[in-house]
């Protein structure tokens, strides 16, 4: 039975996968052709299309489509550009080791804890306002000016390119080794090509196809994000995706409609948008092609724009993030706080003993669903890693792609039907719903984060067990998993991150009873409370940061005395 | 004891990589297999133990003591595996390393016993709690030698054993070992591409 366990885990993850998925897509696709499920059933041939009419006739769509448009390609572009100029300008100097000690505590924040915590930082009353008031500004009084949310979207874009620039420099680190990068960087250096040019000329060109599913990944949740739209986006009109989940939660069957055909029109749009940027891959790729092989043309300038580009890359990241979730940490445990005061004049625990009661079962609730999606994540991502009879490297590809799915199919457009699917099987609004809702984001993620150093463990660890008589379950205990302990961990750490910032899952799924410190927060965030803001933020950034420093010390503490478990760190 | 192969093959896709191979090993005698890299020694001993990557396909039988192995899983054909490094479990103590591999039955004094003698043997007495990633290259081979033999094994494989150790060291180890196969009877397989190191009968791939 054991040596079947691995097998029927991977069938098992990816029925998990794709049913919801395609369930999920046609789930959304019927109801806006007028096929409600459970409603009076339209023969088939007789679609309906009055919820794409109803949808056509909106005011002001296309400046909903517009807006989401500009926030998913502006904060993909500028992530990206971010994200190569720090790995590409800080290979081998200080700011890289400094950048890796950073990326977990920035993945750790939720989305949405940055995205509250910057419109307070960016309002006009907000702390940077009041840094600057009145002795620079001349401001007495808050300017009555729109920042965040501004009528660009440019906060939106920002708080995204915060959030996605650590997310691709990860996944960059990640596939620098893949490529042999630091050999071929210094070759091409000693051929005389500057440090931008030489990673520009023969590395990107061979990393590009490893990050691209990362980078559409983000194309997808830019193009189509709630929760940090709810927050900094402008509202007349909201970005598409808002507007499809304001229809979906609407009370009456005929707007629902209209949101499924919103729905569907935001997958379209993804799928557009992909689809362009492929073209222009191509595109790039070719007009790029004499530049690859041109011989180096160093200037000095280049060499320098380097670590300081790296740098002015990095810095802003780390601290707005910081500055976010300490701002607002500041708030929970403010007093009085005046403008244009910059600090508050009193500081008090009130706003804390008053909420408690009212947080601990939102706080519960994120705690046993994010425990309960990252745990079964791992097991299945350890089942179809260890599953026999295929090459590894050739497993790990094949469920690499299906496991994205779900991180490039818009989350609107798939979750309604999910949620038609789980009302159908009258599971709607039970914790066992919203926790599998969370674990369809939380798997790929574990996946993506253990297949790496799962892949590189030497095969010959498992050999030499057997050698000495260990059956398959006690290599996998005493052998495998002791000598993964420290990625398997931090992918729990990186499963627990991505439940607790789930939005949309929680909502759909809960239907409503099942509240996290998210929903929460976003709800909260009309109201403008900035104290009860303040103690969500908190509790929302230090569970996940609590999370990546247990991972990150318990491998550490129980192998303190094996020096060969700090040399095998990143990977053998 | 003896360990014999028949009519061996290996292939990759439908390319024939290795064989029709016939070998036997008697107690106590070493047979080397030589061969370039890519010749298919490496994935020859990994067919040998039961580890064969389902990407190659095999054909023919490996006997041991007379019985097929065929369809044996790698932990029950009790063949001592060797590679060029020592591969100590970094996660376990020296100690708990050497006893990885003493059956299961054995009462706990008596592993404690059979640990310290072989740490003695390999002249490491007192070395049970010490971090394998703190012993020298020689002192990890003997100690790495040592947990196979503690497993009991009925045959040994050698991928290129000594590859890693510098010239000095060598001879050394390769003396150990030698002593120690020869004092059991065990039959050995060895493969390497390094003349130095062939020992016994010696097969050549093509």
């Amino acid at each position: 039975m054991a040596r079947h366990l691995p097998a029927l885990a991977r069938v098992f993850t990816l029925v998990l996968f794709l049913a919801p998925v395609l369930a999920g897509v046609l789930g959304t696709i019927l109801p806006s052709l007028g096929l409600m499920p459970g409603g009076t059933q339209a023969p088939l041939g007789s679609l309906d299309t009055t919820p794409w009419r109803d949808l056509l006739g909106t005011p002001g769509l296309g400046a909903s489509v517009g807006v989401s448009l500009r926030v998913g390609v502006l904060s993909t572009a500028l992530s990206l550009g971010l994200a190569l100029l720090i790995v590409a300008g800080a290979r081998g100097t200080p700011v890289m080791a400094w950048s890796r000690r950073a990326l977990a505590p920035l993945l750790a924040v939720p989305h949405v804890a940055v995205a509250l915590g910057l419109a307070f930082l960016l309002a006009p009353s907000g702390w940077i306002a009041r840094l600057l008031s009145p002795w620079a500004t001349g401001w007495t009084l808050p300017p009555d000016v729109a920042t965040a949310p501004d009528p660009w979207g440019l906060a939106a874009v920002l708080a995204l390119v915060v959030k996605e620039t650590p997310y691709l420099v990860l996944m960059l680190l990640a596939a620098l080794p893949q490529v042999d990068a630091d050999r071929a960087v210094r070759v091409a250096r000693g051929l005389g090509h500057g440090p931008l040019a030489a990673w520009g000329r023969v590395v990107l060109p061979r990393v590009w196809p490893l990050i691209r599913l990362p980078v559409y990944a983000v194309l997808a949740y830019g193009l189509s994000v709630v929760d940090v739209a709810l927050v900094l986006a402008p509202t007349t009109p909201p970005p598409l995706a808002v507007a499809v989940v304001g229809w979906l939660s609407d009370p009456e069957a005929a707007i629902r409609g209209q949101g499924a055909a919103g729905a569907v029109l935001q997958t379209l749009l993804v799928i557009a948008v992909m689809g362009v940027a492929r073209g222009g891959e191509a595109v790039v790729a070719r007009l790029a092609r004499p530049w690859l092989s041109a011989g180096p043309g160093a200037r000095d300038w280049e060499r320098r724009l380097g670590v300081w580009g790296a740098l002015a890359a990095a810095l802003p990241v780390a601290l707005l993030t910081a500055g976010a979730v300490l701002a607002m940490a500041l708030w929970s445990i403010a007093g009085t706080w005046f403008w244009p005061a910059a600090w508050p004049s009193a500081l008090s625990l009130e706003t804390w003993t008053r909420h408690l009661g009212d947080v601990a079962w939102p706080l519960g609730t994120t705690v046993t669903v994010g425990l309960a999606a990252t745990a079964l994540a791992v097991v299945l991502a350890a089942g179809v890693l260890e599953a026999p009879r295929r090459p590894a490297a050739d497993r790990a590809r094949l469920a690499g792609g299906i496991l994205y799915l779900p991180l490039l199919v818009p989350q609107v457009g798939f979750l309604y039907g999910v949620t038609v699917a789980a009302t159908l099987a009258g599971l709607d609004g039970t914790w066992a719903a919203v926790t599998t809702g969370h674990l369809l984001f939380v798997l790929p993620y574990v996946f993506l984060t253990l297949a790496g150093p799962w892949r590189r463990l030497d095969p010959r660890w498992g050999r030499v067990a057997a050698g000495l008589g260990a059956g398959p379950g006690r290599v996998f205990w005493r052998v495998t998993l002791p000598l993964l302990l420290r990625p398997v961990l931090f992918a729990a750490a990186v499963g627990f991150a991505v439940s607790v910032a789930q939005y949309l899952p929680t909502l759909f799924l809960g239907a409503g009873v099942h509240p996290t410190l998210t929903t929460e927060a976003v709800a909260l965030a009309a109201g403008g409370d900035r104290r009860i803001i303040g103690v969500h933020v908190f509790l929302q950034a230090a569970l996940p940061l609590l999370g990546f420093a247990l991972a990150l010390a318990v491998p550490a503490w129980l192998h303190r005395d094996r020096r060969g478990m700090r040399a095998a760190e990143d990977g053998r | 004891m003896s360990l014999a192969l028949e009519r061996v093959t290996l292939s990759l896709a439908s390319r024939r990589l290795l064989g029709p191979l016939d070998l036997s090993v008697a107690a106590g005698e070493v047979v080397t297999v030589m061969g370039s890299s890519g010749s298919g020694k490496s994935t020859l001993l990994a067919f040998v133990s039961g580890a064969l990557d389902p990407a190659f396909r095999a054909g023919g039988r490996v006997r041991l003591d007379g019985r097929d192995l065929t369809g044996v899983p790698a932990e029950r054909r009790r063949l001592g595996l060797l590679f060029q490094d020592p591969l100590l479990f970094p996660h376990l103590s020296v100690g708990e390393n050497l006893a990885f591999g003493i059956p299961r039955g054995v009462p706990r004094r008596q592993r404690r016993a059979r640990v310290a003698a072989a740490l003695a043997e390999a002249d490491m007495a007192g070395f049970e709690t010490r971090d394998p990633a703190t012993l020298s290259g020689g002192q990890a081979a003997r100690a790495a030698l040592m947990r196979v033999l503690l497993a009991e094994p009925r045959a040994l494989l050698l991928d290129e054993p000594f590859a890693r150790l510098d010239v000095a060291l060598r001879a050394r180890v390769r003396a150990f070992v030698f002593d120690h196969i020869a004092a059991r009877g065990l039959p050995t397989l060895l493969v390497t591409h390094d003349p130095e190191d062939a020992q016994g009968t010696v097969v050549r791939l093509a």
